[in-house]
């Protein structure tokens, strides 16, 4: 016998979270609904589909960009903030799945299962991303989302809390992003290697870089001995080859049904030189 | 408006599919996928995968594509649904219906298209095509051929190698640039 | 005369012209009843229960006793009354393991339940437990050849074939100024038809049994049934709903799914449905046979070949099924459509412990002509000859004998599959481009040239001896019977085409009947090419005669020169009114074998099949070389189909079938872990989307068969067999690397490049 609650404020969430925190919280469903008919009935859902203090797309005045956690990647994408600051997010959502899935999924989804092979979580690291969440007990919390996975499919979110949206720190005007991902084919594809990754080069030389990996691990990565070799550098093959002899000293891909390691780690090397090689280039003109 | 039912573990559900209002007493994680053919017996709606990737269940909600075996039926409550059966006669235009099976009243112009064109074979991928093609052409009707591809890439053909089917769409999608319906 | 003029006027023959299909409309507006759709009030729902090791003995079915089994029927060999026995070509395969019986593959069906809900059903079947003294098992062709653990005979081979011609191959290839010789592997494919298996099956009061489902070929679930319930042809009737898709997929293994559906039916004294989940659909149905396929070729300076020597080997799985003649017609087309005076083929099927591999789109042809094709590519590569050169020098031309020594007569058309793509082939695009900021890419032009025998082998035909019906109807209307499904390739438009036209009425006159075998003859099984060369040319000679017959009455009565729509009416009427006693008037044909056909089983000589489609395809590739994904640009396809009864339909057909190879070539393959399919979920076993298909160009050459109805031969199959070996061909011409084995993965490329190839194929001087 299932419970079905769908509350219409942020505090009645909350409440609701606190109450029964054996219930589903659902918003999309792309993950949870999976062969929903052959599994278990949970003992109850909380629908935080379309709630609307969840799905708004806001500049913060700091120029931060303030996603809410049950934003579609459809609305992600049909949102010109986004495109302008966050390209690797935009260029991330757009390779969800396909136009269903990205009229369902969410932001807060993908970070909540956080699957080592969640689509936007690269992007996450490599913009610094902040996950903002709040319980009826505590209030709000801000965690980094470098720090907020926590293992293999596991976060630092308790079993009262939700996530309410995700900050996007500004950053630089002239940053350079980048995303690359190697799916098993052109849509409605699972990745089998994901490269995010924004720099800042100045007089000649890198002076900021992240780099995010996703499918490489058991949860998305930051590469930072790779980020190391590339900080400072002048961009360029020498840097490029640093990056990727750095790579290859810090992640341990695996082989499994859809890949193997050793193509996992080329193809990040690849991805990784190319983004530096490309630093060394101007940044190309905007597309819409 | 949803009410609780303790005793059967179904819940009163009131939703509103093809234009109609209809209640349903079902549990509130029933995939929509489901309560479509088994309480409503709409059955125009198909299961190829259970999981989102073959896109043969597709239904509009609120006029956008989605997945119905990934949405729990609660969820559909205060939500416009629009099912393979409730196309026709939505004033997409465009091609003479004779009414047999499935739904009634005159054709979209992308089911029409999708006879003429040969972009149905044996038929099972059809409905969800046509539902995310009705889509398309609304949201983008100045779609290329390639971004036609990438926005129906969630429907899954096998018979048809695409090719057709991508000729039906985008001539509807060429004459809603012209403006002309049919 | 008004009306009747006007329905003369506007009867344009059909043949020829892309008509709307005429189960179209139903499929758009979502009103098409596949199996899973049909009301089936009362009915259970069926879960199968599967054994979950590939090799061993089964000692127990057990209930877990936890469970509340009140509601759910449970059904076992036991319950079988006839013969535990799934009826194909051998009776090797049961329908279930009996307790003490042999488990021969992972998911090896063991156990049925039934009960009011699919999900309690599903419950139910997760608690009956097997218990099996397991044994050790095998998995590879390789581990089937060396034949330490023995799953059939003496050798784990099925079935073995031998073709020669000419004198000794060993010589003439020692003869030869170079020789080509490589081992090309090929992996099971997944059909992935969009609708999953499935069947409902009731027992009446009268003992009889009736089956509704998603199948190919009523007639070989109607066989298959008689032994198992001990029923006679008249108390099994075998129905087929709309099937949605099938491309030999649904062949064979619908026996297996109606003979479970029908014994809990049986047991349960009420009707059951069992549809498969698509992760039971892709882990115990059948697929493609893997392959490994050594071919050596002996050639001349002047760029001829002179000798063929080529060994075959199919895993079969773990049951003869239909193995036998998957091989047939993979070595049949093993030596390719080129011109050789000495050749041998030699075939195994081999067993492993594996689900049976069985029919899909090609059966044998794609595996052989991978490995001829890449052979072929090489050649030309070593001796310096232009690709479509190299098939001009050696193409099977009207007059050229084949491997079996077959004379090629009539609709050759090789020569122009060949031109049409040379003349709409155009330049590649740049061979090297991107790097710095932007990916680097390679691109590169593969071409492939094949053909495909229409119908069965040798006196297959004429032993099916397949007919059809067409009657006149009250109203002067017409119905086809003829057990031909379709499964999405158009068999009921193009029968309403050949129909309407020889009977010289509007197609609107013309309905099909329902596909059961209570209705319809049995016209063969909708494989092999056949069903609009041979059965459409049955089913216009049945209309050409049921039309005379009109004509003749018409002019007996007074209506001599009348419109035949009227004649009709005419001749209905009159029927009608003389009353309950009169005789349907209905004309049978039956299948003639063309003149001609002389085929030795013994020897594997002479003609091997009435006739050839022929084909040719383009490939252009661009490999990006950070991700190694492989791009296909352009795809450009010519076949020779006779003649196109339906240009869209026939279109359609080569699209399809393009894609399945070019899928089967890039991105599809099943994984196997100890004989158990792990990528059973469509996420896991992916087929290519509208954004991985290229835009296809398609050209259909018309070399018309005279004995096929007006002209037209085999289509279904040919677009599969040859795609994949231009995609090989264009990555290598891209690369400069051998891809000899399917799929061709980006991880392969990755290691290709890497340096980790596998040993390229070998020229060297035969003299």
């Amino acid at each position: 016998m299932t419970a079905y609650h769908r509350p219409s404020t942020l505090v009645d969430a909350l409440r609701l979270r606190q109450a029964h925190p054996d219930h589903i919280v659902l918003a999309g469903g792309t993950d949870l609904l999976v062969s929903a008919n052959r599994r278990p009935e949970p003992p109850g859902i909380i629908d935080v589909f379309g709630l609307v203090p969840l799905v708004t797309i806001v500049a913060d005045r700091d120029g931060s960009v303030m996603i809410g956690a049950a934003t579609t990647y459809a609305a992600i994408l049909a949102s010109d903030l986004v495109r302008r600051e966050l390209p690797g997010l935009a260029a991330a959502a757009r390779e969800v799945g396909a136009l269903q899935i990205q009229a369902r999924g969410t932001l807060g989804g993908n970070i909540a299962t956080s699957s080592p092979v969640g689509d936007t979580l690269p992007v996450l690291l490599a913009l610094d991303a902040v996950v903002e969440v709040a319980s009826a007990a505590r209030g709000d919390r801000a965690i980094s989302y470098d720090q907020f996975i926590t293992g293999y499919r596991t976060t630092a979110l308790a079993p009262d809390e939700l996530i309410v949206r995700v900050r996007f720190p500004p950053r630089p005007p002239d940053a350079r992003h980048y995303w690359r991902k190697m799916g098993t084919r052109r849509a409605q594809s699972i990745s089998k290697v994901m490269v995010a990754a924004c720099a800042q080069v100045d007089g000649g030389v890198v002076r900021h870089v992240r780099l995010g990996l996703g499918a490489v691990a058991d949860r998305p990565v930051r590469a930072r001995a790779a980020e190391a070799a590339i900080l400072g550098a002048a961009p360029g093959p020498a840097a490029a080859m640093a990056a990727r002899a750095a790579l290859a000293g810090e992640i341990r891909p695996i082989d499994d049904v859809r890949s193997t390691a050793a193509y996992r780690l080329a193809a990040a090397q690849n991805a990784v030189a190319r983004f530096v090689e490309s630093l060394a280039e101007p940044a190309p003109v905007p597309t819409s | 408006m949803t009410t609780m039912t303790e005793a059967t573990g179904a819940m009163t559900l009131a939703l509103h599919v093809n234009g109609r209002a209809v209640e349903v007493e079902v549990s509130p994680w029933k995939r929509l996928l489901d309560v479509l053919r088994e309480d409503l017996r709409l059955t125009g709606t198909k299961e190829g995968c259970g999981e989102g990737e073959c896109g043969a269940c597709t239904v509009m909600i609120d006029g956008e594509a989605v997945n119905s075996c990934l949405v729990a039926a609660a969820q559909a409550v205060g939500h416009e649904v629009l099912t393979i059966e409730g196309l026709a006669a939505t004033g997409g235009g465009g091609g003479a219906g004779g009414g047999e099976g499935g739904g009634q009243g005159a054709l979209h112009a992308v089911q029409a298209a999708l006879v003429k064109f040969g972009g149905t074979q044996c038929g099972i991928c059809t409905p969800g095509i046509a539902m995310c093609a009705a889509r398309v052409i609304e949201r983008e009707p100045d779609a290329s051929r390639a971004r036609l591809r990438e926005l129906m890439a969630g429907n899954i053909c096998r018979c048809t190698g695409y090719q057709l089917i991508v000729d039906a769409v985008a001539e509807v999608a060429a004459q809603r640039r012209q403006g002309s319906g049919s | 005369m008004n009306r009747e003029t006007n329905e003369a006027a506007a009867a344009v023959p059909p043949v020829g012209t892309s008509v709307p299909r005429v189960d179209g409309e139903a499929k758009v507006r979502g009103g098409a009843l596949y199996v899973d759709d049909l009301p089936a009030p009362g009915a259970l729902h069926g879960a199968t229960v599967r054994s979950q090791v590939p090799h061993g003995v089964l000692r127990a079915i057990r209930r877990d006793p936890a469970f509340d089994w009140t509601d759910v029927v449970v059904a076992t060999a036991a319950d079988i009354p006839g013969k535990n026995t799934i009826y194909l070509i051998e009776e090797d395969q049961p329908a279930l393991v009996p307790v003490g019986g042999r488990i021969r593959h992972v998911d090896e069906p063991v156990a049925l339940v039934a009960a009011p809900t699919r999900r309690r059903a599903q419950e139910a079947a997760a608690h009956i437990i097997l218990e099996v003294d397991e044994l050790p098992a095998i998995h590879t062709i390789d581990d089937a050849l060396r034949a330490e653990v023995v799953l059939h005979g003496a050798d784990n081979v099925f079935k073995r074939f031998h073709i020669r011609k000419g004198g000794d191959v060993e010589a003439a290839l020692a003869a030869a100024d170079l020789i080509v010789e490589g081992t090309y592997w090929t992996g099971a494919q997944e059909q992935m038809y969009i609708e999953p298996q499935g069947m409902i099956a009731r027992f009446d009061d009268d003992g009889s049994c009736h089956i509704v489902g998603s199948l190919q070929c009523p007639y070989y679930v109607h066989k298959a049934m008689k032994p198992l319930f001990g029923l006679a042809d008249h108390q099994v009737v075998i129905a087929q709903s709309v099937t949605g898709g099938g491309f030999g997929g649904k062949e064979e293994y619908p026996s297996m799914i109606a003979a479970h559906a029908a014994l809990l039916a049986r047991v349960a004294g009420r009707p059951v449905k069992l549809v498969y989940d698509r992760d039971e659909d892709i882990g115990a149905t059948t697929k493609r046979h893997p392959a490994r396929v050594r071919h050596r070729m002996g050639l001349r300076r002047d760029g001829t070949i002179a000798a063929i020597d080529v060994d075959v080997v199919f895993d079969g799985g773990a049951y003869l099924t239909l193995s036998p003649v998957v091989l047939s017609r993979g070595v049949l087309h093993a030596a390719g459509p080129y011109r050789c005076e000495t050749v041998r083929v030699v075939g195994r099927a081999v067993a492993t412990n594996t689900p049976p591999h069985g029919a899909f789109r090609g059966f044998g042809a794609p595996q052989t002509t991978f490995a001829y094709e890449r052979q072929i590519e090489k050649a030309a590569r070593l001796l310096g000859l232009d690709p479509f050169e190299m098939r001009r020098r050696n193409m099977l031309r009207s007059g050229d004998a084949t491997a079996t020594s077959q004379v090629l007569t009539y609709s050759v058309g090789s020569d122009e599959v060949l031109e049409s793509v040379a003349a709409a082939s155009g330049e590649v695009g740049p061979r090297a481009s991107g790097g710095g900021a932007a990916p680097p890419v390679r691109r590169g032009r593969g071409l492939a040239f094949y053909f495909h025998g229409a119908g069965f082998t040798g006196s297959g035909e004429q032993r099916l001896a397949g007919r059809a019906t067409v009657a006149l109807l009250p109203g002067g209307r017409f119905e086809v019977r003829s057990s031909s499904t379709d499964i999405g390739q158009g068999a009921l438009t193009i029968f309403s085409q050949i129909a309407a036209t020889a009977l010289g009425v509007d197609i609107a006159r013309v309905a099909i009947a329902e596909q059961s075998t209570g209705k319809v003859p049995d016209s063969g099984p909708t494989v092999a090419s056949r069903t609009c060369m041979v059965v459409g040319g049955v089913v216009d000679r049945a209309s050409t005669a049921l039309r005379r017959r009109i004509e003749e009455w018409a002019a007996a009565h007074g209506l001599a020169g009348a419109p035949i729509a009227e004649a009709a009416e005419a001749m209905a009427a009159a029927t009608a009114a003389a009353g309950v006693g009169g005789e349907e008037v209905a004309e049978t044909a039956q299948y003639v074998p063309p003149p001609g056909i002389q085929w030795d089983d013994d020897t594997y000589t002479g003609s091997a099949y009435p006739v050839y489609g022929w084909a040719c395809c383009l490939v252009d590739v661009a490999v990006d070389l950070d991700t190694y994904e492989v791009t296909v640009e352009r795809c450009v396809h010519a076949v020779d189909v006779g003649r196109a009864i339906h240009p869209i339909l026939v279109k359609g057909q080569i699209e399809g079938g393009t894609l399945q190879a070019l899928g089967w070539a890039l991105w599809e393959s099943v994984v196997y872990q100890r004989g158990r399919v792990v990528n059973r979920r469509m996420t896991d076993c992916i087929v290519p989307t509208f954004a991985d298909a290229p835009e296809m160009e398609t050209i259909l050459v018309e070399k018309p068969y005279p004995f096929g109805p007006h002209g037209a031969k085999g289509v279904g199959e040919i677009p599969m067999d040859g795609p994949a070996a231009a995609v090989a061909n264009a990555i290598e011409d891209a690369l400069g690397v051998p891809f000899d084995s399917l799929p061709v993965l980006p991880e392969t490329i990755e290691r290709a490049l890497a340096g980790s190839a596998p040993t390229p194929a070998r020229a060297r001087s035969g003299r």
